[in-house]
């Protein structure tokens, strides 16, 4: 018996094959195929082996959100690993996503990882390129890209509708993966990022989590020429937003992160603010209404690095949820009466 | 040479034609190189394709050459190698992540590629690169495709294959990114030979 798309309710099991039309079956994708206006946000990964560390930051996301991602490293910082967190939360009940840099890991060791992902009951992916090792804390790293997230995608897809490895051999039972990619709409070559997005597409990305806009016209613009080429109908594209913490963060990430875009305009506002802290969520809670009247948006992710407290009340201050019931953890009581050592899995 | 590497972008419409006559004279060369023997002209040939392309392209002798696909920019110049088009670092201007003094080898990928008579081949997928054979000639691997695309030769390779397969535009375009022909031993883990 297969996943029914339409019951969200706790206790389902996904490890049955996904439904008629699903790539997986997972809550993320049942709520984007459905048509609902998806919130996924980024987890900040600790700096311990405590599982409880893990808890304590998903905990407050989970109540709000669809789905969280795991970063894998993001900024060549090391954290605890994507697929560590993401086993630990799927199997506890909750909707993750595993985010799979090319930056440190080779074709081997991706592969091997997605089968283990996937036997923990992962189900959504995010395949990244991964920033350079320079800007991290280790820069005499070695930097491996042996993929690309372009490659990485196809390869996922050849995992799972040819179930074989890059290397031909059989994979007995292929992994039921949502595939998704990042795209960077506000960033040089900005005219050709529509294309590239298509190629993303081409490759097997079924969804889409954009960085940071911040730049509503430039983003405005590419969502445009995404609807143009007709994107918007092959892949769900999840627009990439985060509080901004002061003028002076701001003006850190611009010239510091890789692939951040900030208009002075938004900036200077934050600098005439009382509260530059308050402003940044005002802004951010602005940024995603306005993103949710652009026609082929499927869906808001927040990234807060170090705002995590604000997540909740971002989301519920700009009424994206209407009233719907997100599904990263289905209800707090759900794992009651559940013998201990028997976790719920889901995608 | 970073300049001359440049100049090559462009004139990519030229070097593409040039490459087209390229490509052709090694496969018109086959019968030679097959009598020869594929693993012996393997060296001399690499030698020629090293010298011409570290010059005109700052070539890193990857051996499954996709200049036609990527604008007559070397796609192994981008620090993080990647061969599907530009992350999403690029800084302002169009300049690389990784090393912000020089132009983003994607951004001029897609510059080039304007410019040529084939430039829509950017946005089909390419695989990722065998790193096996590194050092090897390309020019040779793309006589042995055309060649064997004829009926000389099929691999017992199951890895290349489902690549082939699962990259099968990529291969329609550039046979040296998804090769399928048996490779002579002499073209296979060079760089280790050497």
């Amino acid at each position: 018996m297969s996943v029914d798309p339409k019951d969200f309710s706790p206790g389902l099991n996904e490890w049955a094959p996904p439904p008629e039309g699903y790539s997986s079956g997972s809550r993320l994708e049942r709520v984007l195929r459905q048509g609902r206006f998806a919130v996924t946000a980024e987890l900040n990964p600790p700096d311990s082996a405590d599982p409880e560390d893990v808890f304590e930051a998903a905990r407050p996301l989970a109540e709000v959100v669809d789905a969280i991602n795991a970063t894998d490293a993001s900024g060549a910082n090391c954290h605890m690993s994507s697929i560590g967190i993401c086993s630990l939360l799927t199997r506890a009940g909750y909707g993750t996503i595993y985010q799979i840099s090319c930056r440190d890991r080779n074709r081997i060791a991706i592969q091997g990882d997605v089968l283990g992902a996937a036997a923990m009951g992962v189900r959504n992916v995010l395949c990244l390129t991964g920033d350079g090792v320079g800007v991290g804390d280790q820069p005499g790293a070695k930097p491996v890209f042996d993929l690309d997230s372009i490659s990485l995608l196809r390869a996922l897809k050849t995992m799972r509708d040819e179930g074989a490895f890059l290397s031909g051999r059989k994979i007995s039972r292929p992994p039921p993966l949502f595939l998704g990619a990042a795209e960077n709409p506000c960033v040089t070559p900005v005219e050709w990022r529509p294309e590239r997005l298509a190629k993303k597409i081409e490759a097997g990305a079924e969804y889409i989590q954009t960085n940071y806009i911040f730049d509503m016209p430039v983003f405005e613009a590419f969502m445009a020429r995404v609807r143009d080429l007709g994107l918007d109908k092959k892949v769900f594209i999840l627009a990439g937003v985060g509080p901004l913490a002061s003028p002076r963060a701001a003006r850190w990430m611009r010239s510091n992160v890789p692939g951040i875009h900030i208009p002075e305009h938004v900036i200077e506002r934050m600098e005439k603010a009382e509260k530059p802290g308050e402003e940044g969520k005002r802004i951010c809670i602005e940024l995603i209404q306005q993103i949710r009247e652009i026609q082929g948006v499927a869906g808001v992710h927040v990234m807060a690095y170090r705002r995590e407290h604000q997540v909740s009340e971002i989301i519920l201050e700009s009424g994206v949820l209407a009233g719907r019931r997100p599904v990263a953890r289905r209800s707090r009581v759900q794992g009651q009466g559940r013998p201990a050592g028997e976790p719920r899995m889901e995608g | 040479m970073y300049r001359l590497r440049l100049w090559s972008v462009r004139h990519a419409r030229g070097l593409e034609r040039v490459y087209k006559w390229v490509e052709g004279a090694m496969v018109g060369l086959d019968p030679v190189f097959s009598r020869l023997g594929y693993a012996r002209v393997e060296r001399p040939v690499a030698l020629v394709e090293r010298s011409v392309k570290t010059l005109l392209f700052d070539c890193e002798m990857c051996g499954q050459c996709v200049l036609s696909s990527t604008g007559m920019s070397c796609p192994m110049n981008c620090p993080k190698q990647l061969r599907n088009g530009p992350c999403g670092g690029v800084r302002p201007g169009g300049y690389c992540e990784v090393k912000p003094w020089m132009r983003c080898v994607w951004c001029d990928a897609w510059e080039g590629a304007q410019r040529m008579r084939n430039g829509a081949w950017i946005h089909e997928v390419l695989p990722p690169v065998d790193r096996s054979l590194k050092g090897s000639s390309s020019w040779l691997r793309v006589a042995r495709e055309k060649a064997a695309e004829r009926g000389h030769s099929e691999t017992k390779s199951r890895a290349r294959r489902i690549v082939a397969k699962a990259f099968a535009g990529a291969r329609r375009n550039e046979p040296a990114s998804a090769p399928l022909a048996e490779e002579p031993q002499s073209a296979v883990n060079r760089e280790a030979q050497r």
